[in-house]
C-alpha cells in the first residue's frame, strides 16, 4: 500500500471498514468481524469435515482434527492437572481462535484481527476475569491469600501485597501487548519492505535490481511470522493454562 | 519477539518520519472510531458462538471418536490376552498330557521287566528242585546198592574164613568167633555196612 511520492503507509493496513455494504455499515460490520467469522468457520468445517467418517484407523483429516484436539487437550491436562479438562473446550477455543487471526491476516487482502489491541485486550480481559472467577468459586475468599505469599514476613505485607495485587493486574495488559505488538511489527515490516519494492522499482534499473534484496527480506519475513503466528497463539494458550493452574491451586 | 517488537518499534518510527501523517497515529488506538469497539462486540458475539458449538458439538464428536478408538484397542488387547492364556493353558495340558504318556510308558516296561524276571526265577527255582529230586532219588539208590554189596561181602568174608579155617585146621570154625573177627577187621578196614 504505497502511496505516492516517498511515504510510506504501514499503519493504513489496520484501519478497519465496515463489510457488506450498507447492512454491514449499520451494524458496524468489520472486515476485522469477517475474518473472525472465516476462522470460526474454518475450525468448525476442520472438525466437521474431518471426524465425518468417525474412522477408526484415521484418513489425513481426521488425523489433523484429533491431532489438534489431542494437542491442546494434552496442554490443559499437564498444565492445569486433572481439573482441567474442565477448561478444554475454552482453551481449545481460545487456542484456534488466536491462531486462526493470526494465520489468516499472513494471506494477501486479508486483515489480522489479532493486531487489534481492542480485540487481544478484549480476549486477555476475558481470561483474567474467568481465571479470578475460577479462583473465588474454589477458594471463596481464601483466594485473597494469593496476594500473600505463606510464610513470608508479617512486616513486609504492606511492600509484597500491592506488588502482588499490581503483577496480577498486569497479567492481561502483557498477555494482549505481547500478541498485539508481535502482529503488528510483523505486518508493518512486511508492509515497510514491500514499499521498498516499489519505490526501488521505480528508480530505474539499478534500482529494479536491488529490489530483489527487499523482496528476499520478504520471503524470509513471511516464514518468520508463520512461526510467529503459532508461538504466539502457543503462549496465549499455555499463559491462560498456567493462570487458571494458580487458579486452581493456588500457588 | 523481543526482538521483533524492538525492531518493530524502530520502523514505527522511521515509517511515521517517512509518512509525515504521524498525527493520524495508530488506526489500532483511535477509540473515537465506532468501529473499534462495534468490532469488540461482534468479538464476544462471534467467540461465544464459536465456543458454544465447540464446546456442545464439534469436541464431543472427536471425543467420542477417540474414546471408541481407545475401547476397541482395548477391546482387541483383552481378545489377545484371552486367547494367549488360552494357547498357554493348551501347551500347559499338552505338556502334562506327554509327560502322563512317557510315566504310563515307563511303568509298563518296568512292570513287563520285573515280570519276565519272576518267571525266570520261577522256572529256574522248578528245575533246581527237579534236579535236587532227581540227585536224591540216585544218591538214595547208590546207598541201596552199596549197603547190599556190604552185607553180601560180610557174609562172603565170613563163609570164606570158616573154609580157610577148615581146610587149614581141619576143624568146624566157631561161627561167631569167626564173625567177631570178620567184623574187626571190616571194622579196621572202615567198611561197614552202615557206613554208606
Amino acid at each position: 500500500m504505497a502511496t505516492g511520492g516517498q511515504a510510506i503507509d504501514a499503519l493504513g493496513q489496520f484501519e478497519l471498514h465496515p463489510v457488506f455494504g450498507p447492512i454491514g455499515a449499520s451494524v458496524r460490520f468489520t472486515q476485522s468481524n469477517l475474518m473472525m467469522l472465516i476462522g470460526a468457520a474454518l475450525i468448525l468445517g476442520l472438525l466437521y469435515f474431518g471426524m465425518r467418517a468417525k474412522a477408526v484407523v484415521p484418513g489425513r483429516l481426521q488425523a489433523m482434527a484429533e491431532l489438534c484436539y489431542d494437542g491442546i487437550h494434552g496442554m490443559c491436562i499437564n498444565q492445569i492437572g486433572a481439573e482441567g479438562k474442565a477448561f478444554f473446550p475454552f482453551i481449545f477455543t481460545l487456542f484456534f481462535f488466536v491462531l486462526m487471526g493470526n494465520l489468516l491476516g499472513l494471506l494477501p487482502f486479508s486483515f489480522t484481527y489479532t493486531s487489534h489491541i481492542a480485540v487481544t485486550f478484549a480476549l486477555a480481559a476475558m481470561v483474567i476475569v474467568i481465571v479470578t472467577g475460577v479462583a473465588l468459586r474454589i477458594h471463596g475468599l481464601h483466594f485473597f491469600s494469593y496476594f500473600f505469599p505463606a510464610g513470608a514476613p508479617k512486616l513486609l505485607a504492606p511492600l509484597i501485597v500491592p506488588v502482588e495485587i499490581i503483577s496480577y493486574l498486569s497479567r492481561p495488559v502483557s498477555l494482549s501487548i505481547r500478541l498485539f505488538a508481535n502482529m503488528v511489527a510483523g505486518h508493518v515490516m512486511f508492509e515497510v519492505f514491500a514499499s521498498f519494492i516499489v519505490m526501488m522499482a521505480g528508480a530505474g534499473l539499478i534500482g529494479g535490481v536491488a529490489a530483489i534484496g527487499p523482496l528476499a527480506v520478504n520471503v524470509i519475513l513471511v516464514g518468520f511470522e508463520l512461526l510467529v503466528a503459532v508461538l504466539q497463539a502457543y503462549v496465549f494458550a499455555i499463559l491462560t493454562c498456567i493462570y487458571l493452574h494458580d487458579a486452581v491451586h493456588l500457588h | 519477539m523481543r526482538f521483533t517488537a524492538s525492531l518493530a518499534g524502530t520502523l514505527l518510527a522511521s515509517s511515521a518520519a517517512f509518512a509525515q501523517e504521524a498525527p493520524k497515529g495508530m488506526p489500532q488506538l483511535d477509540f473515537h472510531n465506532p468501529l473499534t469497539i462495534s468490532q469488540v462486540v461482534w468479538l464476544a458475539l462471534i467467540f461465544l458462538a464459536l465456543y458454544l458449538l465447540l464446546s456442545r458439538w464439534a469436541l464431543p464428536q472427536v471425543a467420542d471418536v477417540l474414546e471408541l478408538r481407545a475401547g476397541t484397542i482395548g477391546r482387541d488387547l483383552e481378545a489377545a490376552r484371552a486367547a494367549k492364556a488360552q494357547a498357554d493353558a493348551a501347551v500347559a495340558e499338552l505338556t502334562s498330557a506327554t509327560r502322563a504318556a512317557q510315566a504310563g510308558a515307563q511303568a509298563e516296561i518296568a512292570a513287563a521287566v520285573a515280570a519276565a524276571k519272576q518267571a525266570a526265577g520261577e522256572q529256574a527255582a522248578r528245575l533246581n528242585a527237579r534236579l535236587e529230586a532227581q540227585l536224591h532219588t540216585a544218591e538214595t539208590q547208590i546207598a541201596a546198592a552199596r549197603d547190599a554189596a556190604m552185607g553180601a561181602l560180610r557174609q562172603v568174608a565170613g563163609e570164606t574164613a570158616g573154609v580157610v579155617v577148615t581146610k587149614l585146621t581141619g576143624m568146624v570154625a566157631d561161627a561167631p568167633r569167626v564173625e567177631a573177627a570178620v567184623a574187626a577187621a571190616m571194622a579196621a578196614r572202615k567198611l561197614s555196612a552202615g557206613a554208606a
